[in-house]
């Protein structure tokens, strides 16, 4: 039972730490509400049974490419004129869209529940735990989803190609305009 | 009522862990002193064993100022989550049969998870105090601490291999035949290397190098949250020796005497190895740091853990 408020703790928390994510004028403090987004995010997937899950959301999400967005984020040297352009951009009506759209998808998430027999009649069985350890993620990545790993992986190795590209020394050339 | 137990053991703990590592401060400075053929700090009680407690007071009743240019909710954040997310690691340390506070079975993972926390800390402080040498020091700490992890992680991957769990206390009790330092020592070695990058200590204390960014990252802190900054690393330190006395010297293994003697025996010369490395080490440039990182202690640590799973297989079959 304690789970289970926990569980709806930390769901709560996710959720409000999201919408501070895309109200939050300043980049800098909008990543970091997405990384405490994230930490209570890993939190659900463990009191779910999937502690490999967790502890890999935030080792690879929260701890890598996350540090990684900040880094970037550092670099810009965000200052009060940018943060009063956010606030120029963010008036009400840029938010009608995106509100509807995510009405909708909420509307689809009530009816998926609503309509699920289990869970409508009973709905204390609505956090079922079984514990998915490293070995069966493990034995399930590498079996079944084979590809799906595989395909990510191309993914990865196009996206490493590309940096590559980008930080590579070019050639020196000697034209007219300098050798630049 | 095991819930009251468990309180009382994190309120020990937490007691006992950071005046451990408020003296390491004065420890460290007595050692080096004696390495370098001086006194150190004497003054202050017996052998001047007071001497943090000294510092302590003078730090708590100095001016807590906050720049007005910088972040003030970030800039009184990062350094809280740094000692938290360190604090936090002590957790998962068995230290004795049945002496730790949450014998998870993802342990590893959460130390992993957590220190990779900590570097927010130094990044924050870097960009919250809006000041170019903090900025420089914490991009010098981001892009560190980002590439020493990767390998960090993969060298303990041959330690789960061959003990094939992530809880901590198996892995201790898998090292009753041979310590994992024998069979893992390519292992071993990437991760002191990546712990003392890790915890920003001598010689790759590069996001706070001194002679080029006057203190990096926390150049702008004063009073208890410089304080705050000096026992993470402290902390940093004291907790990457428990985890190579816990994952490749045997933990509390041992012989006569008993178990908890034995880890801390094991902890205090890792702790004055890292002491040693400061003193006689220089500190290398940055380039040349992260070059090492990538094109050394990767590769290393690969081939490591290819040729361990490829023994554990060849033994299974």
């Amino acid at each position: 039972m304690s789970a289970q408020i926990l569980f709806y703790i930390s769901g709560s928390i996710a959720i409000l730490a999201s919408l501070f994510v895309v109200t939050n004028k300043n980049a800098v403090h909008a990543l970091l509400y997405l990384v405490v987004s994230l930490l209570a995010l890993a939190m659900c997937f463990y009191l779910l049974g999937a502690p490999f899950a967790a502890a890999l959301q935030i080792i690879v999400y929260a701890g890598a490419i996350m540090v990684l967005f900040v880094f970037a984020v550092m670099i810009f040297n965000i200052n009060q004129t940018d943060i009063d352009r956010e606030k120029h951009w963010l008036t009400w009506q840029s938010w009608v869209g995106p509100s509807l759209l995510v009405m909708v998808l909420l509307a689809e998430i009530v009816f998926v529940i609503l309509s699920n027999q289990n869970w409508s009649t009973n709905p204390s069985s609505a956090v079922q735990i079984e514990l998915v350890d490293a070995r069966a993620v493990g034995t399930l990545l590498f079996g079944p989803y084979l590809l799906a790993v595989e395909i990510a992986s191309f993914l990865l190795l196009a996206g490493l190609v590309g940096g590559y590209h980008l930080a590579k020394e070019l050639p020196k050339r000697t034209t007219k305009d300098g050798g630049r | 009522m095991p819930e009251l137990e468990l309180m009382i053991m994190i309120v020990l703990m937490v007691a006992t862990l950071v005046p451990i590592a408020a003296m390491l401060v004065w420890f460290e400075r007595r050692l080096l002193g004696f390495f370098q053929q001086r006194y150190g700090p004497n003054r202050v009680g017996y052998f001047g064993i007071l001497q943090s407690l000294a510092d302590l007071i003078k730090i708590l009743f100095k001016h807590d100022w906050i720049p007005p240019f910088a972040d003030r909710p970030v800039f009184v954040l990062a350094p809280l989550i740094g000692a938290m997310a360190i604090l936090m690691s002590f957790a998962v340390v068995p230290m004795a049969p049945g002496l730790v506070v949450s014998d998870s079975n993802i342990g590893l993972l959460f130390f992993l998870a957590m220190t990779s926390m900590a570097v927010y800390s130094v990044v924050l402080a870097g960009w919250a105090s809006n000041n170019k040498y903090a900025v420089l020091g914490g991009m010098r700490a981001a892009a560190q601490t980002i590439s020493y992890e990767v390998f960090m992680g993969v060298s303990l991957l041959g330690v789960v291999i061959l003990s094939g769990s992530f809880r901590l206390s198996d892995i201790v009790l898998a090292q009753q035949d041979i310590w994992f330092v024998v069979p893992q020592f390519i292992g071993f070695v990437v991760f002191i290397i990546a712990g003392v990058a890790e915890s920003h200590r001598l010689p790759f204390d590069l996001p706070e190098a001194e002679t080029e960014l006057t203190a990096g990252f926390h150049t702008e802190y004063s009073g208890i949250k410089f304080a705050l900054f000096f026992l993470g690393e402290y902390l940093g330190m004291m907790l990457i020796s428990m985890m190579i006395t816990t994952l490749f010297l045997g933990g509390w293994l041992g012989p006569w005497l008993p178990p908890f003697v034995w880890f801390v025996l094991k902890t205090m010369s890792l702790i004055c190895f890292f002491i040693l490395l400061r003193a006689a080490l220089p500190r290398p440039r940055f380039d040349q740091l992260l070059e090492f990182g990538w094109k050394w202690m990767l590769p290393l640590a690969l081939l490591n853990l290819v040729g361990t799973a490829v023994v554990k297989l060849w033994g299974s079959f």
